[in-house]
């Protein structure tokens, strides 16, 4: 794959530069006796820069959607193609390489290391990709400069998933993936985290799907997308798009 | 990959206990494979030194007596290098202050200067003044045992008559390295003493002025030394030659040889056991390692890493506790192998040691240990790496339980729930639960292999001593005698029984397998030297044919009823043939055995007997003594104590001290193992045991739930510890089976207790370390995060 970094702020071409192109997406997990049907069918566009929230209830297939177009689970069938590449048909180096150079992960349970300190879990990432941002830097950037040398079981949740969040934007990467980032936080530190989010995709243009089954987050997307049973029930384009302080739930 | 590096090591502090253990289990056994490899290259090492520094002969050969002039005959022997001819004779020897019974060899050295072979190796003092009939050189062991220093005086009756000897200096020779009495199993250096005379004095103390009665010699690089021997005793057949034998049959090297290939067995065979046991747990235990690490080897591919990046992350982790292993090991070993090469050049004198650690020893340690481990850990990281990572940053699915068989079968009510969430984890994993079993059990095993070798000797010296050598007193006779020997004997007082036997060197032949031994003639019914047959009853000799050891039988591929052929190796050296009547069990030796008039009979001799047995009233004893070294015609007189008391010096000096270490280094591999299993069972289940804990269950009972699985499978180990123990012991029998002696399969109910206590101590200290950490489990951490 070729390395892409490139990116633009350029809000007048957000919505013309197609990132992912999702095309009859289907996942079945094979639990022995019973086949579970994530995905039935998806078909999506995501572009470049803008702030897409994937909502629906627990098991509608968010997070099964999400893993794939990070590259860390693979499709039954159909297809998602990243830029020029389909990650569907990659191999695992190619797949470890998209993660590698383009992707950044927020996981819910944050999945920090425990033996390392926030400064540190930040360069187990920094140090394997060109031209990243400093630890401290990305620290800086979700407000954690402060606290470069606690360990994970030092900070509190939501300080953790700052971490996370920072981890995952080191790299500059050109998608922020987002698996329920403040699903194990209280709403005041969850929109501290969200702001964290919000500036990165503000400042830095980075593609950012954010998965939630919290209504209330969805008015800071550009765009929500609704996810039931697998399939896609409705997508709506938030005209008016709340900063995170404005949310509530 | 620095901060990757700093996890590691993070990683590695943090496991330290367990990584700890591990280590243990790899030192050990590195450390038995370089002890036992080493002290067997340093005492090959030094053995090759000492016979070509002090040039050993090749071919010996004793005689009746031949004149001087001979040796250039001998000389031009073809295939014949350099030629030493020398008198060598029998002694009684009488030690102030010591009423056993001593006997000796007085060996000839040049008038002038020093032994053209067989040179000494001269500890303190000087050779004897030329012509000094009274000055003696004395073989250290013999020294050391009776405290003997230079200027020291001893009696010695030479041919007959009472002389003073003085010692005038203590050496070594390369002949007498395993120094033993003919006759005797096991060396006595107390009771057996070699001395060294100018060969003038000598000579003319054994009428053999001008003369000799022993020959050794040398042979040129393309000599063929069958041919040379053929040569040399057809040449001296005139003079009374009793036939010439290579260094192979030559008694010090013979026992060496079989010393150096038993310790060559167990040097083969502990490290193979002790580094496959340690190879077979580094893997379990790192697979474990690794797959408690399963979610975050997937935030790492998450991140981008590779799997080869994650492969070597996890690597270096392994290979570091390989490295600490490893090089504890060797160092261990080396400091082992060191006191144990001294212990043994001490009992088999050498004056010198050459320590020899070859760097392929420790090469082929270090890969041995890093492949298994490089193995494991590639596999473990594979088998990891192989879920997509979403997949296994879940946490894992709720397993799949059932009810067990005995829930099943109606006993639900019988067990609490934790027992029955033991036999439902159990049973839900029965894969990883033998694996665990098996691991103990070999650590249970391992135990038996290192302490199994008392019993067996406990054994051998009650059948060799208690059922059949029953005789108090041994005496041999100079030369063959006439039975009137035996009455004279059990005349004296405090002797109360005598029985007679023939002793006759042979070659014993069949088809073209050939073997030295002695034909021993029993009287038939006698009750103090008995055969035995495999049931340990004793049997009655056949009034014709030969008996032969299973053993030796077995060598020369002979089955009774068989035709052998026999060379005497003594008087006029007659060729006979005889049948092989039946075969006896024996653990010592290699012995053929006929019924004395039958054997007198074979020999076309009257009733010619060689020595008697005696049974004596303990408190005569010293009497007795005293009796037998005035009589000239005795050659030699062993003591049934005494030879219990060598013999066991002599396994407790080569076999149980090296079994001793032996056993340490399985106890602490056992120690490992158990540990390990309980620690890594906690860490898989710390989190389920929180939230009981969370629930209300009290740390008493989630203790039980942990380690009640640790009982279980401790438990069912040990039995089959026992099995896979009695395996490996049959098989290092087997391997150590020697013309000295074999290893019977003894087992005692002690060893199987030692093998079971230093695993349930294993097991219960491991458990108390894993309990105390079950009272500070993190319960708030498990309500945070996931599951």
């Amino acid at each position: 794959m070729p390395e892409d970094k490139s990116r633009t702020s350029n809000q007048a071409l957000k919505y013309n530069e197609a990132v992912f192109c999702v095309k009859g997406l289907t996942k079945v997990y094979d639990m022995g006796e019973i086949k579970v049907h994530a995905l039935r069918g998806i078909d999506l566009h995501l572009f470049q820069g803008e702030l897409v929230v994937l909502l629906g209830a627990s098991g509608s297939g968010k997070s099964t959607l999400l893993n794939i177009l990070g590259g860390l689970d693979t499709a039954t069938e159909g297809c998602v193609v990243y830029k020029d590449c389909d990650l569907t048909r990659a191999n695992d180096s190619t797949l470890t390489q998209y993660r590698r150079y383009h992707v950044g992960f927020v996981f819910q349970f944050y999945n920090l290391i425990p033996s390392l300190t926030a400064r540190e879990n930040v360069a187990v990432v920094t140090e394997i990709v060109p031209e990243p941002m400093s630890p401290e830097d990305a620290l800086n950037i979700v407000g954690m400069g402060d606290r470069l040398n606690h360990f994970p079981a030092q900070l509190s949740g939501g300080e953790q998933q700052r971490v996370a969040i920072a981890r995952a934007i080191a790299k500059n990467p050109a998608v922020l993936l987002c698996d329920e980032p403040t699903g194990s936080l209280d709403s005041t530190t969850g929109i501290v985290v969200l702001e964290a989010l919000e500036s990165v995709n503000r400042k830095l243009g980075t593609t950012t799907v954010l998965i939630t089954h919290n209504a209330g987050i969805a008015d800071m997307a550009d765009r929500v997308i609704h996810l039931n049973d697998g399939l896609i029930a409705k997508v709506h384009i938030n005209e008016h798009k709340k900063s995170p302080q404005e949310l509530h739930w | 990959m620095k901060s990757l590096n700093r996890k590691l090591w993070r990683d590695l502090w943090g496991m330290r206990g367990q990584a700890l253990a591990i280590a243990i289990v790899i030192t050990s056994g590195v450390a038995t494979f370089v002890m036992s490899l080493s002290t067997l290259d340093s005492l090959r090492t030094t053995r090759s030194t000492f016979y070509k520094d002090y040039r050993f002969a090749e071919v010996f050969v004793s005689l009746k007596r031949a004149p001087e002039s001979l040796r250039l005959r001998i000389g031009e022997i073809r295939g014949v290098d350099r030629v030493a001819t020398r008198v060598v004779a029998a002694v009684n020897l009488d030690i102030e202050d010591f009423p056993d019974p001593v006997t000796g060899q007085m060996v000839s050295i040049p008038d002038e200067g020093e032994a053209l072979l067989n040179r000494l190796y001269l500890r303190r003092g000087r050779i004897a003044e030329p012509g000094r009939d009274n000055e003696v050189v004395v073989n250290e062991a013999f020294a050391e045992a009776h405290d003997f220093v230079l200027g020291d005086e001893l009696g010695a009756i030479i041919n007959g008559r009472r002389k003073t000897l003085t010692i005038v200096g203590i050496a070594l020779s390369p002949e007498y390295i395993y120094q033993i009495s003919p006759g005797a199993i096991f060396p006595d250096f107390e009771r057996y003493g070699i001395l060294w005379m100018r060969r003038t004095p000598l000579g003319a103390a054994y009428d053999m002025e001008g003369a000799f009665n022993n020959v050794v010699l040398t042979l040129s690089a393309d000599a063929n030394m069958n041919d040379v021997i053929n040569r040399l005793d057809r040449l001296l057949d005139f003079y009374g030659g009793l036939g010439a034998y290579g260094r192979k049959d030559q008694i010090s090297h013979r026992y060496l040889s079989e010393e150096f290939r038993q310790l060559g067995q167990m040097a083969t065979i502990f490290p193979v056991i002790f580094l496959g046991v340690a190879a077979f747990l580094l893997n379990i235990v790192v697979s474990r390692l690794i797959s408690t690490q399963r979610d975050q080897v997937a935030i790492l591919k998450a991140f981008g890493y590779s799997n080869l990046d994650i492969g070597i992350h996890y690597l270096k982790l392994v290979l570091l506790v390989v490295l600490i292993g490893v090089s504890s090991g060797v160092a261990a070993g080396a400091w082992l192998g060191k006191g144990l090469s001294e212990m043994y050049m001490e009992f088999y004198r050498f004056p010198f040691l050459h320590y020899a650690l070859r760097p392929g020893v420790v090469v082929a340690a270090t890969l041995v240990s890093t492949a298994v481990a490089v193995t494991a850990t590639l596999y473990s990281v594979r088998k990891a790496a192989l879920l997509p990572p979403a997949q296994a940053m879940r946490p894992e699915p709720p397993v799949s339980y059932r009810e067990t068989l005995i829930e099943r079968i109606g006993l639900k009510r019988v067990f609490s729930q934790p027992t029955r969430m033991i036999a439902r984890h159990i049973e839900r994993r029965p894969i990883k639960a033998l694996l665990s079993v098996i691991g103990i059990a070999f650590s249970c095993a391992i135990m038996m292999v290192g302490s199994f070798f008392s019993d067996a000797v406990d054994h051998m010296v009650y059948v060799q001593f208690g059922l059949s050598q029953r005789e108090d007193v041994s005496v041999t006779f100079v030369e063959p005698t006439s039975k009137s020997a035996l009455y004279e004997l059990e005349s004296l007082r405090g002797v109360e029984y005598g029985e007679a036997f023939r002793s006759v060197p042979v070659r014993l032949r069949f088809q073209h397998r050939s073997y030295r031994s002695a034909i021993c003639g029993v009287e038939t019914g006698g009750d103090l030297h008995r055969l035995l047959n495999a049931e340990l009853r004793p049997i009655d000799l056949p009034p014709a044919g030969i008996v032969l050891t299973d053993h030796l039988a077995k060598i020369l591929g002979v089955q009774p009823g068989d035709l052998l052929t026999m060379e005497v190796l003594e008087g006029s050296r007659p060729v006979r043939e005889v049948h092989v009547a039946a075969l006896v069990s024996q653990y010592i030796g290699v012995s053929a055995y006929m019924e004395l008039a039958a054997l007198n009979r074979l020999m076309r001799e009257g009733s010619a007997i060689s020595g008697v047995h005696l049974a004596t009233d303990a408190r005569y004893k010293s009497e007795i003594y005293a009796a037998l070294k005035e009589m000239p015609r005795i050659a030699g007189i062993v003591a049934r104590k005494d030879a219990i008391t060598n013999f066991r010096e002599t396994m407790a000096k080569q076999v149980l001290i090296f079994t001793f270490i032996n056993t340490l280094l399985a106890a602490s591999i056992a120690f490992g193992v158990v540990y390990n299993s309980a620690r890594i069972a906690l860490s898989e289940r710390s989190r389920e045991l929180a939230s009981l804990r969370v629930l209300g269950f009290t740390c008493g009972e989630i203790s039980y739930i942990l380690l009640g699985e640790l009982a279980v499978f401790t438990l069912a180990a040990v039995p089959l510890g026992f099995l896979i123990g009695r395996g490996l012991c049959a098989y290092i029998i087997l391997e150590l089976q020697t013309d000295l002696f074999r290893i019977p399969l003894i087992l005692e109910p002690s060893t199987y207790a030692f093998a079971a206590v230093v695993v349930l101590v294993s097991a219960s200290v491991s458990g108390l370390i894993v309990r105390r950490r079950l009272y500070y489990l993190d319960l708030v951490a498990v309500l945070k995060t996931r599951e």
